[in-house]
Parts: C-alpha cells; sequence; structure tokens
C-alpha cells in the first residue's frame, strides 16, 4: 500500500536548512494498521504530509495506494483519505453539507455523497448531528466528523494524523474502536501517527519508531518491547544520598544492564524481574541501605523509547541522567 | 477496494467550491451586510457635503462624481478583506483537507473569489440604488459598465488577499499590511475627491496610482463617455491588474501550502 525509499524533505527558515525527514524508508501492507511513533518534532507529519502529497519531498520515492507519489499527486490523492490534526470542517458550516461538498471534491455525485455520508454518520455514531454546526459538537464528535470526511470516498488507504490528541480517555477508547472498524468491516489500511504509547500498542499491528527525523525501530509492540531485553526493575532510595549505592547494587544483578538514575530513582533492566527482585532486597538489606519503594515489571514501549533514544516519550525531551561510572567494575 | 468514478473538473469543482462559499456566507450574513453598511455610510453622511462643492468637481451633479469613487472603493478594499476568512478556514483545516483532494487548485481559489464577486456586485447595485433618491443620474450602460469593473477589481484584489492569506497564515501579520497599503492608495486614489482639486505635485504623486485612473474612468462611465481616453486607461488598467491579481493568486494556490 506505501513504500517509500529515502523520503526526505528540508525546509528552509532564515537562510538555514533544517533537516525535518533524514530519508525515511516504510512499507505498509493492505489491510495493515501501522503506527508512526515520536515525540513532538520527530518527523512524524512532515512524513505523514509527504506521503499524502501535501509536501513535496526534497528527496526519495515513493509509491502510495499504487500511484507514484510524485509523478501521479492527483490519483494518489484520488485514492486516500487524510484525517489531519488540525481538522477539516468549518466550524460555522453544518456537518452533512461539509461532508457532502468534500465527497463532491472528490468527483462523486451530491446523491452518493449523501448516501455514503448518512452511512458513515451512523457507523461514526454521530446519527442526528447531521444539521449540527461542528463548533456546537464535543470534541471526540468532531474527530469522528473528520474521520467521516476522510472516508466519505471510501478509500482503501487511510492516514490519521494524531487522531486522539486532546481527546478525554472515554473518547479515546471509542475512537480506537472505530479504528479497528475501519480494518475489520472493510479492510481499510490505516497509517496513524501517534506520541501516545498505549495507543500505538493498543491499535497497531507494526509500529515504526521515529526520532529526529529518521526511523530508529519498527516491528511489532511485542517485538519491540521484547527487544527492549529484560523487565524493567525501579528501586526507589530512601535517602537521596544513598541513590549511588544503590545504583551500584542494581548494576550488579546478573545480566543486568547499566542502571539510568533519575532523581532518587534507579532504573534498571534486567532478563529475569522476579529472581533479580528477590536477590536485590537481600543485599540491600546486607548493606544497610533503605528503600522507598521497589518494583518490576513487564517493559512498555515508552521503555522501547527510551533505548533507543536515550530520551522518553513522557518526558519530552528532557534527556535521561546517566549513571555515574563505577570504579569497582560491577558493571556488566 | 472501489475507486470512485473520476469526475473532477475544473468547472465543477469550481461550482463545489462556489456554492459552499455562498451557503456559508448567506448563513452567517453579518459580514456581507457589515461590507455594505459602510459604503451606504460613505453616500449617505459624506456625500451631502460634496453637493456644495459639485461646481468645482466640474459636474452638475457630485453623486455623479462621488459614486464612482465609493464603487472603485467597494470593488477593491471589500475584496482585500476577504483573506480574513481564509486564514479562518486554514486554522479550521479546511483549507489542507481540501487540498488532498484531486479537485483543481485553481477551482479552490476560483470558487471562492466568484463568491466575493458575487457578493460586490450585489453591494455595489444596492449602492447605486441608494444614491438614486439622493440625485445620483447617471447613464444604464455606463453603471454596468460599472459595475463590470468592480467585479474584475474584486476578482484581482480578493484573489490577491487569498493568496497573502494563504501565506502570511497569521491575522496579526495580515492586518498591518493591509492597513500599511489601503490607506496611502485610498488618499492617493481620488476616491473621496478628485484629484483635480490637488496641488500640482500631489496630482503628480496620484497619476502613479493605477487607481486613480480607474476612479476617473468609472467616473467617465458615469459620465457617458465611453469613447474617451479615460475611460479606455480605466477600462485597460482594470484588466491588467485583473491579469495580475489572478497570476498570482493561481500561482500561490497551486504551490504546495506548507
Amino acid at each position: 500500500m506505501i513504500e517509500a525509499r529515502g523520503l526526505a524533505r528540508t525546509f528552509r527558515r532564515k537562510k538555514q536548512e533544517v533537516r525535518a525527514v533524514a530519508g525515511v524508508d516504510l512499507d505498509v501492507a493492505a489491510g495493515e494498521i501501522v503506527g508512526f511513533l515520536g515525540p513532538n518534532g520527530a518527523g512524524k507529519t512532515t512524513t505523514l504530509r509527504m506521503l499524502t502529497t501535501l509536501l513535496v519531498p526534497t528527496a526519495g520515492t515513493a509509491t502510495v495506494a499504487g500511484c507514484d507519489l510524485l509523478a501521479d499527486p492527483v490519483g494518489v490523492r484520488r485514492r486516500i483519505g487524510y484525517v489531519s490534526q488540525s481538522g477539516s470542517t468549518q466550524p460555522e458550516a453544518l456537518a452533512g453539507e461539509e461532508v457532502v461538498d468534500h465527497g463532491r471534491l472528490y468527483g462523486m455525485s451530491t446523491a452518493d455523497a449523501t448516501a455514503r455520508g448518512r452511512r458513515l454518520f451512523t457507523e461514526l455514531d454521530l446519527e442526528g448531528l447531521w444539521e449540527r454546526k461542528p463548533k456546537a459538537m464535543s470534541g471526540g464528535q468532531r474527530r469522528r466528523l473528520d474521520i467521516a470526511m476522510g472516508l466519505v470516498h471510501e478509500p482503501g488507504l487511510v492516514f490519521l494524523d494524531e487522531p486522539t490528541t486532546g481527546l478525554d480517555p472515554q473518547a479515546r477508547a471509542n475512537l480506537w474502536q472505530h479504528i479497528r472498524g475501519l480494518r475489520e468491516e472493510r479492510g481499510t489500511t490505516v497509517f496513524l501517527t501517534t506520541h501516545y504509547l498505549d495507543e500505538a500498542d493498543a491499535l497497531c499491528d507494526r509500529i515504526l519508531v521515529i526520532d529526529s527525523g529518521a526511523i530508529v525501530a519498527e516491528g511489532t509492540p511485542d517485538a519491540l518491547k521484547s527487544g527492549v531485553g529484560g523487565d524493567v526493575l525501579t528501586v526507589t532510595a530512601a535517602r537521596a544520598d544513598e541513590v549511588g549505592a544503590v545504583a551500584r547494587l542494581v548494576a550488579g544483578l546478573p545480566g543486568a544492564e547499566p542502571p539510568q538514575v533519575h532523581g532518587d530513582r534507579v532504573v534498571g533492566r534486567v532478563p529475569n524481574g522476579g529472581g533479580a527482585l528477590v536477590q536485590l532486597v537481600r543485599e540491600l538489606d546486607a548493606a544497610g541501605l533503605g528503600v522507598a519503594g521497589i518494583e518490576s515489571r513487564r517493559p512498555s514501549l515508552d521503555d522501547v523509547f527510551l533505548g533507543l533514544t536515550g530520551r522518553s516519550l513522557r518526558e519530552e525531551g528532557a534527556p535521561v541522567a546517566p549513571v555515574v561510572p563505577e570504579p569497582e567494575g560491577a558493571l556488566r | 477496494m472501489t475507486l470512485p468514478v473520476a469526475t473532477n473538473s475544473i468547472g465543477r469543482d469550481t461550482w463545489t467550491v462556489f456554492a459552499r462559499a455562498m451557503r456559508l456566507s448567506l448563513r452567517n450574513p453579518a459580514w456581507v451586510v457589515i461590507g455594505l453598511t459602510q459604503p451606504v455610510l460613505y453616500i449617505l453622511l459624506f456625500g451631502p457635503l460634496l453637493e456644495p462643492l459639485s461646481g468645482q468637481l466640474g459636474s452638475g451633479n457630485a453623486y455623479q462624481v462621488f459614486v464612482p469613487g465609493i464603487l472603485v472603493q467597494l470593488g477593491i478594499f471589500g475584496a482585500l478583506f476577504v483573506g480574513f476568512g481564509l486564514i479562518a478556514e486554514w486554522r479550521a483545516g479546511v483549507v489542507e483537507s481540501q487540498r488532498v483532494t484531486p479537485a483543481s487548485r485553481t477551482a479552490l481559489l476560483l470558487g471562492r473569489v466568484l463568491r466575493d464577486v458575487v457578493v460586490l456586485l450585489v453591494q455595489g447595485t444596492v449602492l447605486v440604488l441608494v444614491s438614486i433618491p439622493l440625485g445620483l443620474r447617471a447613464p444604464v450602460l455606463g453603471v454596468v459598465l460599472a459595475l463590470l469593473v468592480v467585479a474584475l477589481l474584486g476578482a484581482a484584489f480578493s484573489a490577491v488577499s487569498y493568496a497573502l492569506a494563504l501565506t502570511l497564515k497569521s491575522e496579526d501579520a495580515f492586518a498591518p499590511l493591509l492597513n500599511a497599503v489601503v490607506l496611502p492608495v485610498l488618499l492617493l486614489s481620488g476616491i473621496l475627491l478628485p484629484m483635480t482639486l490637488a496641488p500640482g505635485w500631489l496630482q503628480a504623486v496620484s497619476d502613479v496610482n493605477p487607481l486613480k485612473h480607474v476612479v476617473d474612468g468609472v467616473r467617465s462611465l458615469f459620465d457617458g463617455s465611453y469613447t474617451s481616453a479615460t475611460a479606455w486607461w480605466g477600462l485597460g488598467l482594470t484588466l491588467a491588474m485583473a491579469a495580475l491579481g489572478w497570476w498570482f493568486g493561481v500561482r500561490r494556490f497551486r504551490r504546495e501550502s506548507g
């Protein structure tokens, strides 16, 4: 459905070249739900805007929905749906009229666009809102209206840019269901961007992790998580001045990777969380070190991102303090 | 996957965009009314001041001189402000969502411009009708030709306004730009008073302003002097500005949106 090679985009800002996307290769098969995961400014939206013909790539090639991106952008436009972050409807217009006009811009007749729009309103739980102005809708309703706009011409491939940003948890869960429904009920291929890990985890067959304009990893959520190499061990020191000693003990656990220190917390990675926990508690006790909390858990996509980029998606942009090198040779 | 039948054409796309824009204008006619109130106020509250001057204006009828100026003002300044609406649409994501459709880029501009031209023509007609009871006397053909000039000017300046709006994408940048242009152009075009009243140096400066010649041209049309050089200059410059404005607008709309 999508095949991109070396897709790149450079912006010129005040005579300075800014590389927003530095050469992205990606393949998406028909019927897949693929997530593009990365922090704000990683190049997700720029890549999406290139794949949807809104931006011309400065380098690279791509075939989207069977049409060459550069040679036949109109063919691409005809075959894809795009739901942008910023919305798609005039706040003062009537929802139904916006959908019908949008369908007409895709070459549909008014009658076809109306019939299709009405059906989409039913499927997307927008019944009774045909004559409602978007400004009088809730955030979740407006988002579903945007999706109806993007689907009115029955595209085989849909791009969703940050589909659930700004929605409350209930509306998000509801929207996820609708996105899954796109594939299950009509076999639509979905390519979405998100900076929510739970969203990528819950929704996507495959995830592409993008950072600083380049894809740094790709795979199923499970494969990415198992690639992290073990469970995550978090120990909170009781006294801030003992955090270094706690970190040294964590680093000494069998198979452990060098732990990282965030304030009074030590985060380490071990192959077997349960066994390591028991051993660590004994050693802490023997060393007379107090702990305020200790926890072992399966890795999340946030850990994947942290491992790949050295930055956490949650604390966007904040670099993680590296652990102080240890003299005792306790490190792996 | 099901593919819709490809039936896009520039005419059909233009109609879709025009009908949508027109519907939105009619649903919220505040702007149309405000745009009309201003020129009508000029006619009602400024026009009477000119009546005692009609001898100096070289015409027996002050409104024959004044209404053409206000018509040109409507065509230019009414159209120049339409970009604000496009900035709002851009912010709502409408422009981008239209740009991912296979619709012709030119149609996305043309449909909107046509809506503006229709609105301007209605406003211009009301303006002329309001002036008749006040004493405006002008040949019908002259008035029709004058409205044609208004339509052409409106198309040019609305295309320019949309192109600038799409480039600046911010009311905070767009408003000062318009204000910087509007006032000097207004004062140097003889819209309110003919430049023949001006001292020599001011006349010389205003001679460089094409809009001054357009205003003079429309005044000749109201005078019935269809074959005069002044009338032809006015029409010619209007066509030239329309072509230039249109070229500028289409170029911007065809470019990528980023």
